[in-house]
């Protein structure tokens, strides 16, 4: 098998259903919500104080700088602070996006499960576009090598059973375009391009 | 981007960066001086973490230390894939990048197909009109239908691995 292999992708998302529901994430985040985002998405300053650092960019205390990340993380804004690995870097140079056509009646429960099964990164529940493109549920599958992406994919497979009727793996043989810019929109032409992050 | 190997050997991270690294890609502390609860729990000082983690860093064995944002939470995105032709996927790629919004482009492979989608991007926006009104643009400028693939649902937002430290220093 010819592909090469690259770092994985970071969490694509999207909600058009559910206007609503962004429309309030968005308005839960105030100008200086805004501000300690845009301060912070590309990593915290390694200092003893952190909290105080970025609010001396943005013009506020450390004190409120930590208040409002532990309000955006209570939230659900912000997933968690961590040390974000390179996974790459790591040893999980292949990725696969897997694309399965699920049985409705049982995608609830199975996309559950399927995401709990080792090499799975995300996984989530997309609309069919019939008749070209019949599969409603997304699998981002990470492992060492092709090969171990396709055994994961096979045990994915055999975990859906009856109910998958067609599946694809789809490999990434180039990354076009990865920008560090994570809150979206807020300035969309500043967005500075990065080799590698993991959202 | 390019693909490399990676370029620091696993040799070359002791006991106590791959403690940080397992125990703290699930979340740092967010309080009063975090490092100082992290050299805590680990039995060392404030600033060797600092330099530790400083030093993760710059191997690019961490990509960041610092929040991870729900996306759909902090604005409006949306996964999107075109069918090119293969000779013109550069000339539609580099469109797609020079739109408003467009974070992420891959070029996808299916092996089992030979006109497939080839290139499958992710779209955001401060909100959902806008968000629409620049696929909309981006569709017309590229001549070619958008298959659209809004979330519904997310079954998984975890995104710690083990670490294979032992598989690591063969490489």
């Amino acid at each position: 098998m010819s592909v090469s292999i690259c770092p994985s992708s970071s969490a694509p998302t999207g909600d058009e259903k559910n206007h609503e529901a962004l429309d309030r994430g968005v308005q839960g985040l105030d100008a200086a919500d805004r501000a300690i985002v845009l301060a912070t998405q590309a990593g915290l300053p390694l200092v003893p104080d952190p909290w105080g650092a970025v609010g001396r960019e943005v013009g506020m205390s450390g004190e409120a700088v930590l208040e409002r990340m532990q309000a955006m993380q209570a939230s659900g804004v912000i997933r968690r602070v961590a040390a974000v690995p390179n996974h790459y870097r790591l040893g999980y140079v292949a990725n696969g996006m897997t694309v399965w056509d699920v049985d409705d009646a049982q995608i609830a429960r199975l996309g559950r499960e399927v995401a709990a099964i080792e090499g799975v990164s995300h996984c989530y529940r997309r609309p069919r576009h019939l008749p070209h493109w019949p599969y409603n549920l997304f699998a981002m599958l990470h492992g060492h090598s092709v090969d171990e992406v396709e055994r994961q994919a096979a045990v994915l497979r055999e975990h859906l059973g009856e109910a998958c009727r067609d599946h694809r793996i789809l490999y990434s043989s180039r990354i076009l375009k990865k920008t560090g810019l994570r809150l979206a929109g807020a300035r969309p032409d500043a967005a500075s391009t990065d080799t590698e992050r993991r959202g | 981007m390019h693909c490399r190997a990676p370029y620091f050997q696993a040799q070359d991270l002791d006991a106590l960066d791959r403690r940080l690294i397992d125990s703290y890609q699930r979340g740092l502390p967010v309080r009063t001086r975090p490092f100082h609860t992290v050299a805590e729990r680990l039995g060392t000082s404030e600033a060797e973490v600092i330099a530790r983690l400083e030093r993760l860093q710059s191997l690019g064995v961490l990509s960041r230390v610092g929040p991870v944002f729900d996306h759909s939470r902090a604005g409006a995105s949306l996964l999107a894939a075109v069918a090119v032709p293969e000779a013109e996927r550069d000339a539609f790629a580099e469109l797609i990048n020079a739109a408003p919004g467009v974070n992420h482009n891959y070029a996808r492979e299916d092996q089992a197909r030979e006109h497939g989608y080839n290139l499958w991007f992710v779209m955001t926006a401060p909100d959902a009109p806008e968000l629409e009104a620049r696929l909309g643009a981006l569709e017309a400028r590229l001549g070619v239908p958008l298959l659209r693939l809004p979330m519904l649902e997310g079954f998984h937002i975890d995104l710690s691995f083990p670490i294979p430290w032992a598989e690591l220093e063969r490489i």
